[in-house]
């Protein structure tokens, strides 16, 4: 352990900044073929408007989720938690846009907060409460939509919410990149920023050292539904209703975008913006699917959509593995 | 604490004693060989199955999310080979051996890869989805094959086949893990893998074959529940899958830390929980709001569990 | 020792019981300001309970604690801390992702206009460090560093927290010799600070070295304390044990014995083993009957030569030769067939498994053999374990007992069980008696020598030169990855020995390879 920790732990770090790298090369020249074989079109603002507009939702979803990870947990109820705050929000826009929006996030938040109580006061493994919350809380997104889609309230100015522009991009994508620029900011230069990461690498330690371990934990599942219901609402305003699959999947494009942006699943190592470029990496790619289509050269069915994230993911997991694998046969493995 | 580790043992069989009794006194038929055999078995009896593998699975301390999927992919392989003229056994054959593949990509990421068994089974979890749906380009395909669908509709002396699957599939299971050196070495690896590796476990093989068991188990059913459909599904087959079954051998004793496996706890899992959500439901209450106490029945399972040290 | 100091910490009658089992009994523990204290005693004496109801970990049944002039009441080690009163684990309980700077203020980080200052924090923690006399990049993660500074990043950080009381829980176990009186240049550095240090470790010269006074702990309850200066080794370790320290047991074999030994062929040749920087070029041989100790300081490759005589880590190069044939051991798999056994330095973590019986861990590795047409034989295996568990003595309530609830020394006995039921032909044994209290050791000990009399092939490694000395009939010993000197008989000496492990140098013996 002492003797093979050190360059190991070397190599972790070398070979996610690396792959932080590697994201965003990839990130410039997908953008750069898409021009160049898409021209115009592409290139648009139209398309880019839209392009950054969709993304948002994932990007707030994965801002959470990246905070999640590094403290070495995961929330695989965003999808439905988003459901839940599309719905909840739609409910709720007949009282007006605003209402609407605080809604769906207060209803994300509160689904996070009992994910975070479950985690850190009854001490149950991450993955299997968020397992659970997907689905009692896809459930619950059902009962209160009556299993029908909900519709917003005509007249509410719920849609209007996604069509809102300033200086040429959505308020939607203005939202996550603040979001993203203060979630980078907070993990450098906030207590708790550090304690999310130190509580990923060592969480005894943590403990010992006195760092509010359960507090940080349970803010951070709070943080990952928060964005998820806020990401909800806006599912809800763009499409001006919330259907039953609503989300479904999300948790997996969330934690295949934070992976992307070379936050070590296990915690304790990560990068806000990274997760940021993992987000627009992976949705740019469906996006060149979608061109491609429309020149009929040759058709990708969009259930490749999924095959894809997931392929990614896999790569992107290898990569990791191999980073963090002892040489050594038979040792500790996390 | 006591009462916690009798609650974890016998909490499952005891609320399906309780259930049943009351079923029994308040729901008129229930006691009728219909309303047991061909509603209550036969619906449990699927999720039965894939709990089993799943056990054996967690035994090892592992997860499979990806059941639900490989069920389709192998619903959609068998239906598909079926319906282009092949011989059932061949599309049977053919859709569990792809199955089984599943597991052992799984298998491999896992114990090859180290990869955590959560992520790595979350990969066929979606893209396997995609790939089940890519088969047939999304499209339901109707079905209407005797020799085929006798998985799903055969009624040997009366009793569905999917019951019988069921219980050989159960009894199976607990032989092997109760008498073979297999089932030692599921219940060792789980405990403490480096210590098990040391001690000459093979313990990469041991956890491949334990994701083939559990895969193979999910594409059985995947053609029960093609068969049963009349239709092969890709888009619905299997959804939720992994949740019922995770959920029916966290209910019943088996860690999910790994370490343990109790083979019938699964199986009395799966059908306690089948019938809570049939009593809740024929109580007028929604299939959402069951499924919120689904959710809320795993969760105090775990909380169960935690006591253990 | 002419006036003692006035006390900083008191503490008096505390009372622990765990499931109505007494750990500490009417338990007192007194620690003067500036004094180095050493806290003795076996294991289960009550030493890690008395300090974890000290530091909040525990909370006591009854008793009174006095520290700093106040009576107190931790509720948890975060609340020690803030009143003085610091921790440094065995196992360094830091975030190794972080640097070491972070590490030292994490929690309490100098911040600007709200935000964290990074500026002033790693100015800060060079400060604290350069206090130790310790100069090191304080932006580098902490993984980077080596143990000892991880350790002083520890300290750093205790200082930090202007900590009043120092508890060390076995500091020096993973720590070479140089990083040692470092250690104690801190230690004695801390005392002229003013700050107190609790010292808890097994090794009698580094108490002896550092320590001003001690307090002997024997089955909860607290013995005496006393000047160091004042009670000679013989005394400490026979107070500690309870009983006149029977004379030092030579478990070495008989000279008559000894010239057939050396005749037989090696069981195991190695050659050459490399692998990386932790073996370079290791060559060692074990002959049947003979208990072959392996020297050398922590890193030097004992643990890695065990290792890849076992299969459990790939070799760069060189060869391992079984009845004078060459073997390829790539997995314990391997091993295993061809009749090695290996007991592995951590029980905990590599040994057993704990929520399995007795039955299934001491039958872990025969499995395969107990295998008929895929299925356990049951009756023999029942059969094998009661054998073992009566002629080892394994003090167990049946072999259904979960081996988790077993003492050390019991478990320890069981991990035996599991590689003589294998009949093996060379057992590696690495610290097979490390933790264990002194009983079960002797047990252990007594029976590896008759082991070895029968015809087993043992290699054995300690970090116990007492243990190497007493028991090996040869020895053969590492440093830095390599085999530097072979004693053999007499020639095992302490000061042999150390002169190896130092130097490299071999004393009046021919060099290995």
């Amino acid at each position: 352990m002492t003797t093979s920790a050190l360059p190991r732990a070397r190599r972790v770090h070398l070979g996610l900044t690396l792959q932080r790298q590697g994201a965003l090369i990839a990130l410039v020249v997908l953008v750069i073929f898409g021009m160049l074989r898409y021209g115009e079109r592409f290139a648009t603002g139209y398309n880019m408007r839209s392009l950054l507009g969709d993304d948002a939702k994932y990007g707030l979803v994965a801002l959470g989720m990246t905070f999640v990870i590094m403290t070495g947990g995961i929330d695989l109820s965003v999808g439905s938690v988003a459901a839940l705050g599309g719905v909840v929000a739609i409910e709720f826009s007949s009282h007006g846009l605003l209402p609407g929006l605080l809604a769906g996030v207060a209803a994300g938040a509160a689904v996070g907060s009992i994910n975070g109580l479950l985690i850190t006061k009854l001490k149950l493994q991450p993955f299997i409460v968020t397992l659970a919350m997907l689905l009692a809380v896809r459930g619950l997104a059902l009962n209160v939509a009556g299993t029908r889609a909900a519709v917003a309230a005509p007249g509410s100015g719920f849609e209007k919410l996604s069509d809102w522009q300033a200086l040429g991009l959505p308020v939607a994508a203005w939202l996550m990149f603040i979001a993203f620029a203060a979630g980078a900011v907070v993990l450098r230069y906030t207590k708790w920023g550090r304690q999310v990461l130190a509580i990923g690498g060592n969480v005894d330690a943590s403990r010992l050292m006195g760092l509010p371990v359960s507090r940080v934990t349970f803010t951070v599942y709070v943080l990952s539904g928060g964005l998820a219901g806020l990401a909800g609402v806006f599912l809800g305003s763009q499409n001006g209703s919330v259907d039953t699959a609503a989300g479904q999947g999300w948790e997996l494009s969330a934690i295949a975008a934070v992976v992307v942006g070379g936050t070590l699943l296990t915690g304790g190592i990560g990068s806000v913006l990274s997760t940021l470029v993992g987000v627009l990496l992976l949705q740019l790619i469906f996006n060149l699917i979608v061109f491609e289509n429309s020149k009929h050269v040759l058709t990708i069915s969009s259930y490749w959509e999924s095959v894809i994230r997931g392929a990614f993911l896999l790569v992107v997991v290898l990569l990791q593995v191999r980073l963090v694998r002892r040489r050594s046969a038979v040792g500790r493995q996390a | 604490m006591q009462w916690t580790r009798w609650a974890q043992q016998y909490g499952a069989l005891a609320t399906l004693v309780v259930l049943f009794v009351y079923n029994a006194i308040d729901t008129p038929f229930f006691l009728t060989r219909q309303s047991l055999l061909f509603v209550l078995l036969r619906q449990a009896a699927p999720i039965a199955i894939v709990a089993v593998g799943m056990a054996i699975v967690i035994g090892t301390a592992g997860i499979d999310l990806s059941v639900g999927s490989v069920m389709a992919i192998s619903g959609q392989v068998g239906a598909t080979l079926v319906l282009h003229g092949h011989g059932t056994a061949v599309a049977i054959a053919l859709a569990i051996g792809v199955a089984a593949a599943c597991g052992a990509f799984n298998g491999t990421l896992v114990a090859r890869f180290g990869v955590q068994p959560i992520i790595a089974t979350l990969i066929l979890f979606i893209a396997g989805r995609g790939i089940a749906q890519l088969i047939t380009g999304g499209e339901l395909q109707p079905l209407s094959n005797p020799g085929f669908q006798w998985v799903g509709l055969g009624r040997p002396a009366g009793i569905p086949a999917q019951i019988i699957i069921a219980l050989v599939v159960a009894v199976l299971a607990w032989l092997v893990m109760r008498l073979t050196v297999f089932g030692r070495y599921v219940t060792s690896v789980g405990g403490n893998e480096t210590a098990s590796r040391l001690a000459g476990v093979p313990s990469g093989r041991v956890k491949v074959l334990a994701y083939v068991i559990c895969a193979t188990l999910a594409g059985l059913v995947g053609l029960i529940a093609v068969s049963a459909n009349f239709a092969s599904d890709a888009n619905n087959t299997g959804q939720g899958m992994e949740l019922d079954a995770i959920a029916a051998v966290a209910v019943a004793g088996t860690r999910l830390t790994g370490g343990r496996v109790t083979i019938w706890g699964a199986v009395i899992g799966a059908v306690m929980l089948k019938l809570l959500q049939n009593t809740l439901i024929a109580h007028g209450i929604t299939k959402e709001v069951a499924q919120m106490i689904e959710g809320a029945v795993i969760v105090a399972a775990l909380y169960l569990q935690r006591h253990e040290a | 020792m002419a006036e003692r100091p006035p006390l900083l910490l008191s503490m008096q009658g505390i009372n622990k019981d765990f499931l109505g089992v007494p750990a500490l009994i009417d338990a007192r523990f007194e620690v003067a300001r500036g004094e180095v204290h050493a806290l003795i005693g076996q294991n289960g004496a009550g030493k890690s309970t008395l300090i974890k109801v000290l530091t909040g970990v525990y909370q006591r049944d009854s008793g009174r604690i006095e520290f700093d002039g106040r009576q107190v009441e931790f509720r948890s080690p975060h609340a020690a801390q803030l009143a003085g009163l610091s921790t440094i684990y065995q196992e360094v309980n830091l975030v190794p992702f972080r640097s070491v700077a972070e590490n030292v203020f994490l929690g309490r980080e100098p911040k600007r206009y709200g935000l964290i200052d990074w500026r002033r924090m790693n100015s800060d923690a060079a400060d604290v460090l350069g206090r130790l006399d310790i100069s090191v990049d304080v932006t580098k993660p902490l993984y980077e560093c080596s143990i000892a500074t991880q350790q002083m990043t520890a300290l750093g950080r205790a200082l930090a927290t202007s900590a009043k009381l120092v508890i060390m829980d076995e500091p020096t176990s993973a720590l070479a010799e140089n990083e040692v009186q470092t250690l104690f240049d801190v230690i004695r550095r801390l005392r002229s600070d003013g700050i107190s240090v609790v010292f808890v470790s097994h090794r009698l010269d580094e108490l002896y070295a550092v320590c001003d006074r001690v307090t002997i702990m024997r089955d909860g309850r607290t013995l005496e304390d006393r000047p160091m200066s004042e009670i000679s080794r013989y005394e400490l370790v026979s107070r500690m044990l309870g009983r006149e320290l029977a004379e030092q047991l030579s478990h070495r074999r008989g000279e008559q014995t000894s010239e057939e030994v050396e005749r037989a062929e090696p069981i195991v040749q190695a050659d050459e083993l490399r692998r990386g920087r932790a073996l370079d070029g290791v060559s060692l041989s074990v002959r049947p009957g003979e208990i072959v100790g392996l020297a050398g300081l922590l890193g030097s490759g004992r643990t890695e030569t065990a290792r890849a005589l076992f299969g459990a880590d790939p070799l760069d190069s060189g060869t391992v030769r079984m009845h004078g044939k060459q073997v390829a051991l790539r997995s314990p798999r391997d091993a295993v067939h061809h009749k090695i056994g290996f007991s592995p330095e951590d029980r905990k973590t590599d040994g057993i498994v704990p929520q399995l019986s007795v039955r299934e861990n001491i039958t872990l590795a025969l499995l395969p053999r107990l295998r008929r047409h895929g299925i356990v034989d049951r009756a023999r295996q029942g059969e094998i374990v009661a054998r073992f568990i009566k002629a080892i003595g394994i003090k167990c309530s049946s072999p259904d007992q979960p081996i988790r609830e077993l003492s050390g020394g019991n478990q320890q006995k069981v991990l035996l069980a599991r590689w003589l039921c294998t009949d093996p032909e060379l057992l590696i044994l690495d610290e097979p008696t490390r933790g264990i209290d002194v009983g079960a050791k002797r047990d252990i000990q007594v029976l590896i020598r008759q082991l070895a009399d029968d015809g087993l092939a043992v290699l054995l490694i300690s970090s116990e030169l007492e243990e190497i000395i007493a028991d090996s009939d040869r020895v053969v010993t590492l440093r830095d990855g390599q085999a530097v000197a072979e004693l053999t008989g007499a020639a095992i000496t302490e000061e042999a020995l150390m002169q190896g492990m130092a130097t490299g140098a071999a004393a009046g013996s021919e060099s290995a390879t």
